[in-house]
């Protein structure tokens, strides 16, 4: 791989910017000096925003994407495959368009960050350099936080908690199961990625059942005393599927112990369930590329300065999406997407020697608990004394006992959202 | 295709600048593509990119400035009803609904 980097660059540039070269067109004074790299490692939500972002407000940076998969499956929708709504390709994206915005996309995966020598090492050899790197790996499982279950066992017991080829596997076991079968869904504990994704998937999992298999029933086993739009989850599921889910968090012996893959049993301290198709859900941490890097503290996230999504760990690498410590956004594809624009905006100006602007942010999780059948959680976050927060009187649930026009406003909204951003990223 | 890249990042300049002389008076003044942009980006992942929406989201590119000024005041006062504006139009000033309106109007 060829070294793309500039030293000095950084310096030459900050000089410029305060001699107020910057013009109103946007181009940056990087022209004059050589051209700033930028490195993106992790093609999903947050890299892949990050990717087209840099390009978009300043197209002389260079920007290198370095992501494994020549199609992204997303997670955002998965549960409609899983529950029969949808076809795989719907959540299936390429990178071509941010190609033809001049992202070189490299198809490989990162084998190190190094932020003291500004390098992406490939794991198929190589490296690259970079002015600034932003690392957006999505999460990993901690398969050592439950008896039983490792990467092998998820070919049994699908987690199906990245999309792709774990998502049809929990289809096709469901499609597998007779009529009047159990379905056990463990959810993960806290933090994890998409607090209102178990629910979800129950909900898409009941409409199947309604329709192919009604004598069917669903056992949620949560290590949790509440999730995420409890109430109108619970709302929706007795109006759409009356008597078929039964829901025991961790007061009602919801904390599973072990898990034997064989027989599909799991342990929990009182008491065990088998199901004809298990779902169980692992802990999770940051992407592996971020606890190998130096990115990731003891709690297994990465902390980062919210303004500008920099490591605190290690300067000019940049984290962003599931792996990093933004509390209180959740862990989610719009919060990835939301804050790899802020990220990629701080980077931009960083470049240019210049600070970066104070970050305002929306989050909003729509979930489909039946095909025409939407509720959401909303909230707006602005940044105030070195930290995210919530901006007040904003954000909060749909109404509970909304008419069912108002629900199907929102599954069609679901919809709206999921096609606006895939095409807001992937084009 | 460029030439458009350019004019939306100059206009996404703009709009930060009066954001930043709005909203940021105490925050460092050097930022060239600040908040603005930033505050509009965030609305894409719904509205669609630039607000031309992509599927059943309500597109607000090229709507009067005026016409988004008034709707995004009436979803944060409450007069007007709605599914989702009402929570998202509680979390900007004033300052800032001007910004995004200016923004979005020249899309
Ligand atoms: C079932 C389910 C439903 C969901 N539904 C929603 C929803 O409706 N709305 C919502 O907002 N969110 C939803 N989410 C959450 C959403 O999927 C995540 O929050 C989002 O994907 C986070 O983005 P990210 O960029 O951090 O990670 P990801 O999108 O997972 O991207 C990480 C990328 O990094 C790549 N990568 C990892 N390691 C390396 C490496 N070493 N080198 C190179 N590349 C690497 C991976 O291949 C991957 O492409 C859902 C999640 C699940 C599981
Ligand atoms: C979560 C998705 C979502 C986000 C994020 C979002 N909107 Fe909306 N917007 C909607 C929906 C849905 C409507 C239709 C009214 C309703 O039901 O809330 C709407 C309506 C509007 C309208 C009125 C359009 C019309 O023709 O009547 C304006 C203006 C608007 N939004 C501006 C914005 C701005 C500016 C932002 C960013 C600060 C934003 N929206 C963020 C979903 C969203």
């Amino acid at each position: 791989m060829t070294e793309l980097t500039r030293r000095g660059f950084n310096k030459g540039l900050g000089a410029t910017t305060a001699l107020g070269a910057l013009s109103l067109s946007g181009i940056a004074p990087a022209t004059a000096a050589g051209k700033a790299q930028v490195v993106v490692v992790g093609g999903g939500f947050g890299g892949a925003t990050a990717a087209k972002y840099i390009k978009r407000f300043d197209p002389k940076i260079g920007v290198t994407l370095v992501e494994p998969s020549k199609r992204f499956v997303t997670c955002p929708f998965s549960n409609t495959v899983i529950g029969g709504l949808n076809t795989i390709d719907y959540i299936t994206h390429g990178y071509d368009a941010l190609k033809g915005l001049g992202v070189e996309v490299v198809h490989d995966s990162a084998a190190a960050v190094d932020g003291a020598k500004k390098q992406v090492r490939l794991a198929g050899g190589g490296s690259i350099g970079f002015d600034r790197c932003i690392v957006a790996p999505g999460v990993d499982f901690r398969w050592e936080a439950i008896e039983g279950l490792d990467a092998g066992t998820a070919a049994r017991i699908p987690h199906a908690w990245k999309a792709g080829a774990q998502t049809l596997l929990l289809r096709k076991q469901l499609e597998a199961m007779a009529d009047g079968g159990v379905f056990v869904i463990s959810p993960p504990v806290n933090p994890f990625r998409c607090p209102p994704g178990p629910g979800e998937r129950i909900s898409l999992v009941a409409s199947y059942f309604k329709t192919a298999k009604p004598r069917s029933k669903i056992i949620v086993l949560d290590p949790k005393e509440k999730f995420s739009k409890e109430g109108l989850f619970k709302e929706g599921w007795a109006a759409l599927y009356p008597g078929m889910i039964e829901y025991r968090n961790l007061a009602e012996d919801g904390l599973v112990r072990r898990v034997d893959p064989a027989s599909r049993t799991l342990y929990t301290d009182f008491g065990e369930e088998t199901g004809d198709v298990v779902n169980f859900i692992p802990a999770q941490k940051a992407g592996k590329i971020a606890q190998v890097s130096g990115l990731a503290d003891k709690t297994e996230w990465c902390p980062i300065h919210p303004r500008s999504f920099e490591s605190t760990l290690q300067p000019g690498v940049h984290v962003i999406g599931d792996a990093s410590i933004a509390a209180p956004m959740p862990k989610s594809a719009f919060t990835a997407s939301t804050q790899a624009k802020v990220c990629a905006e701080a980077v931009v100006n960083l470049l240019r020697g210049a600070a970066p602007g104070a970050p305002k942010f929306i989050n909003v999780c729509y979930s489909l608990v039946g095909e025409n059948y939407g509720i959401s959680v909303a909230m707006v976050y602005g940044y105030r004394d070195g930290r995210i927060v919530k901006i007040e009187g904003s954000g909060g649930l749909s109404p509970s006992g909304a008419t069912p026009e108002f629900r199907r406003k929102e599954a069609d909204y679901t919809r709206g959202w999921y096609e606006s951003i895939s095409r807001d990223i992937w084009g | 295709m460029r030439r458009a890249k350019f004019k939306a990042a100059a206009v996404a300049f703009i709009a930060s600048a009066t954001l930043a002389s709005a909203t940021l008076a105490s925050a460092p003044a050097q930022a060239e593509i600040a908040s603005g942009a930033v505050l509009a980006n965030t609305c894409f992942s719904c509205h669609g990119t630039d607000g031309k929406s992509a599927g059943d989201m309500p597109t607000i590119a090229g709507k009067s400035e005026d016409f988004i000024t008034r709707k995004l005041k009436a979803f944060k006062s409450g007069e007007l009803e709605a599914t989702i504006m009402n929570r998202i139009a509680k979390g900007f000033t004033d300052e800032e609904i001007a910004a995004l309106a200016k923004f979005f109007s020249r899309r």
